[in-house]
C-alpha cells in the first residue's frame, strides 16, 4: 500500500516539472548558454587553453578608455536623469499640481522611456545638430553660435544629453510610487515637532527615499551602459564607448582576438550585473516603506 | 506651501522643455525638405520608399510572431508556476529579469557564436533559421515585460479555483488553458503585447548583427545616407511608440477596474 502514494507523488512531481520544461529549455538555450559561452571564451586562448591574458588585456589604454567614457556617459546621464526625474516626480506627487498633469506626465514618461534607439538619435540631430532647430534659433535670435563654443552632439556631452531623454522618464516612472508612499502624517508630525523644511528632508524624507533613489540610479546606469543603437546612430563609431567597440568587434574582429571580444562582453556583464544586483537589493529595502 | 507649488511648476516647465523641444525640433526638421517652405515631402519620400514598406512589414510580422510565441511560452509557465510550483517562483522571476541584466548586444553576441554553422543547432545557416533566431532574441528581450504583465494579471484571478471548476466540469488541459486562463489574463497579455510591439519595431542591435532586413537597421541606414527623411522616420517611430503605449494605458486602466485580489 505504501508504495502507491509515493509512486503517484513521483508522477505528479514529474508532471509538475514537465510543465515548466519549455520555459526552462528556452531560458537555457537563449539566455544561459549564450552568456556562459562568452564567459568561458573570455578565459580561453584561441587554441582553447585556459588563460587570464584576455582579462589582463582589458586593462590596456584603448579598452580602458572606452570603459571609462562609457562609465562617464552612463554616470552623467543617470545622475541627470535622477536629478530632473526626481524633481518631476516630486512635482506631480507632492507639488499639488492639477491631476491631469500627473496622468499626462506619467503617460508621456511611459512613451518616452521606450523611445530610444535610432529614432532618438535622429531627434537630437534635428534639434541640436549643426542645422538643428535649437542651434539655428540660438544663432538667429540670440546671435549665439553653439558650435563655436566647442559643443558637439557627437561627444560625451551630446550623448549624455541624448540619453537623458529616456533616463528622466524612467526615473519618473520608478520614483513616483515611492513618493506616493510618503505619508502626509510624517510631514505633519515633523512640523508639529518644530522641524524645518530642511530638517524634514534631511532626517525623514531622504533616509526613507535613499534606497529608491540609489536603486533607480543604478538601474538607469545599467540601462545607459548597455545601450548601443542611439550611440551608433548618433556617432557612428567615432565615440568609442564599450557597446560600440563590442559592436564593431562582432562585425569584424577589430581587436584581432575573438577571445578579447568575449572578455569585453564579460566586462559589460559584470558592470551591468553588479548595478542590477545592488538595485534589486535596494528595492527590497525600499519596499518596506511602501506597504 | 505657496513656494513649493511654484517650485513644482518650475520643475514641470524644465521637464516639459526637455521633452518637447526635441520633438518640435524633429518635426520642424522633417518639414524642411523643400527649400524655402514647409512641406511633407520627406514623409512622401519615406512612404514611397519600397525598402521602408518591406522593412516595416518585416518588423511588424516579427513583432506579431514574437507576441504569439512569447505568450504561448509565458502564459502557461506563469499559470503552472502559480498552480503547481510556487516554490520555484523566485527562480523563474530571476530568469525573466536576466534580459535586463545582460545587455542585448552581449546576448546576441552569444547567439552568433553558439548557433553558427558549426554548432549543434546551426540556426544562422539558413535565412529562416536566422529569422527564427531573431524571433527568439525578441522573445528574450520582451520576456521581463511579458512575464510581469501576465503574472500581475494572474494575481487578480484565483487560478486554483478556476482550474478546479473547469476540471469538475470535465475540461481537459487545452480547454482550461485556452478557454479559461487566457481570456482571464487578456489584459495582461495585451499590455505585454503592446510593449513587445514597441520594442520590436525600433530594435536595432539584434537585427543588425543577425543581418536581417528589419525596421531598426533600415532607420540607421537612412540616417547615415539622407538628410530630412530621418526626422520624418523619427516622428513616425515616435507615433508608433505613442500608439502602443496609449493602447497599453487603456488596457491597464481596464485591468484596474476588474476586481483585484492580492
Amino acid at each position: 500500500m505504501a508504495t502507491i502514494p509515493s509512486f503517484t507523488l513521483n508522477r505528479r512531481t514529474v508532471i509538475d516539472w514537465l510543465g515548466v520544461a519549455p520555459f526552462m529549455i528556452f531560458a537555457i538555450l537563449f539566455l544561459i548558454l549564450p552568456t556562459l559561452y562568452l564567459v568561458r571564451g573570455a578565459f580561453l586562448t584561441q587554441e582553447g587553453a585556459f588563460t587570464l591574458r584576455n582579462i589582463a588585456d582589458l586593462f590596456t589604454p584603448t579598452i580602458l578608455s572606452s570603459y571609462w567614457i562609457s562609465i562617464r556617459v552612463s554616470l552623467a546621464s543617470s545622475l541627470g536623469g535622477v536629478a530632473i526625474g526626481f524633481m518631476l516626480a516630486w512635482a506631480i506627487t507632492l507639488g499639488a499640481l492639477p491631476a491631469w498633469i500627473r496622468s499626462s506626465l506619467l503617460t508621456f514618461s511611459g512613451v518616452a522611456s521606450n523611445f530610444a534607439g535610432v529614432p532618438l538619435a535622429f531627434a537630437f540631430v534635428a534639434t541640436l545638430g549643426r542645422t538643428g532647430l535649437v542651434t539655428l534659433l540660438l544663432r538667429d535670435w540670440l546671435g549665439f553660435n553653439l558650435y563655436s563654443t566647442g559643443f558637439n552632439l557627437l561627444s560625451f556631452l551630446g550623448l549624455t544629453i541624448t540619453y537623458m531623454f529616456f533616463q528622466i522618464p524612467l526615473m519618473v516612472l520608478m520614483l513616483t510610487p515611492a513618493l506616493d508612499g510618503m505619508r502626509r502624517e510624517w510631514r505633519e508630525a515633523s512640523e508639529i515637532l518644530g522641524a524645518s523644511n530642511w530638517q524634514y528632508w534631511r532626517m525623514i524624507a531622504l533616509p526613507i527615499l535613499w534606497p529608491s533613489l540609489l536603486g533607480t540610479f543604478l538601474l538607469l546606469f545599467a540601462n545607459a551602459f548597455g545601450a548601443v543603437a542611439t550611440a551608433y546612430a548618433l556617432t557612428g563609431s567615432s565615440l568609442n564607448i564599450v557597446p560600440i567597440v563590442l559592436y564593431t568587434q562582432i562585425r569584424g574582429d577589430v581587436l584581432n582576438n575573438p577571445n578579447l571580444g568575449y572578455a569585453l562582453a564579460l566586462g559589460m556583464i559584470v558592470i551591468t550585473g553588479l548595478s542590477n544586483v545592488l538595485y534589486l537589493w535596494l528595492r527590497s529595502r525600499a519596499e518596506r516603506w511602501q506597504k | 506651501m505657496k513656494s513649493s507649488r511654484l517650485f513644482a511648476w518650475i520643475a514641470l516647465a524644465i521637464g516639459a522643455t526637455y521633452f518637447l523641444v526635441p520633438l518640435i525640433g524633429t518635426f520642424e526638421f522633417s518639414l524642411r525638405m523643400r527649400r524655402g517652405e514647409y512641406s511633407f515631402d520627406a514623409y512622401q519620400s519615406v512612404f514611397s520608399d519600397m525598402q521602408f514598406r518591406a522593412t516595416f512589414g518585416y518588423s511588424m510580422l516579427m513583432g506579431l510572431l514574437t507576441i504569439v510565441f512569447g505568450m504561448l511560452l509565458v502564459v502557461p509557465t506563469a499559470y503552472w508556476v502559480r498552480l503547481r510550483l510556487p516554490q520555484i517562483r523566485p527562480l523563474i522571476e530571476f530568469l525573466t529579469l536576466l534580459p535586463l541584466v545582460i545587455p542585448a548586444i552581449v546576448i546576441v553576441f552569444g547567439y552568433l557564436r553558439l548557433y553558427n554553422s558549426s554548432s549543434f543547432l546551426p540556426l544562422t545557416n539558413s535565412t529562416n533559421g536566422t529569422n527564427l533566431l531573431l524571433m527568439f532574441s525578441y522573445m528574450t528581450l520582451s520576456l521581463p515585460y511579458m512575464y510581469r504583465a501576465v503574472d500581475t494579471a494572474m494575481r487578480s484571478i484565483d487560478v486554483a479555483t478556476l482550474t478546479e471548476a473547469a476540471e469538475s466540469l470535465g475540461a481537459k488541459w487545452p480547454t482550461i488553458l485556452f478557454r479559461c486562463i487566457f481570456p482571464n489574463v487578456m489584459s495582461g497579455v495585451l499590455s505585454g503585447a503592446f510593449i513587445t510591439f514597441a520594442i520590436v519595431m525600433g530594435e536595432f542591435t539584434m537585427a543588425a548583427l543577425l543581418n536581417r532586413p528589419a525596421f531598426g537597421p533600415y532607420l540607421q541606414f537612412v540616417g547615415a545616407n539622407k538628410a530630412y527623411e530621418p526626422s520624418a522616420l523619427a516622428i513616425i517611430a515616435f507615433a508608433i511608440t505613442w500608439l502602443s503605449m496609449g493602447l497599453l494605458q487603456i488596457v491597464s486602466r481596464f485591468q484596474k477596474t476588474a476586481p483585484v485580489k492580492a
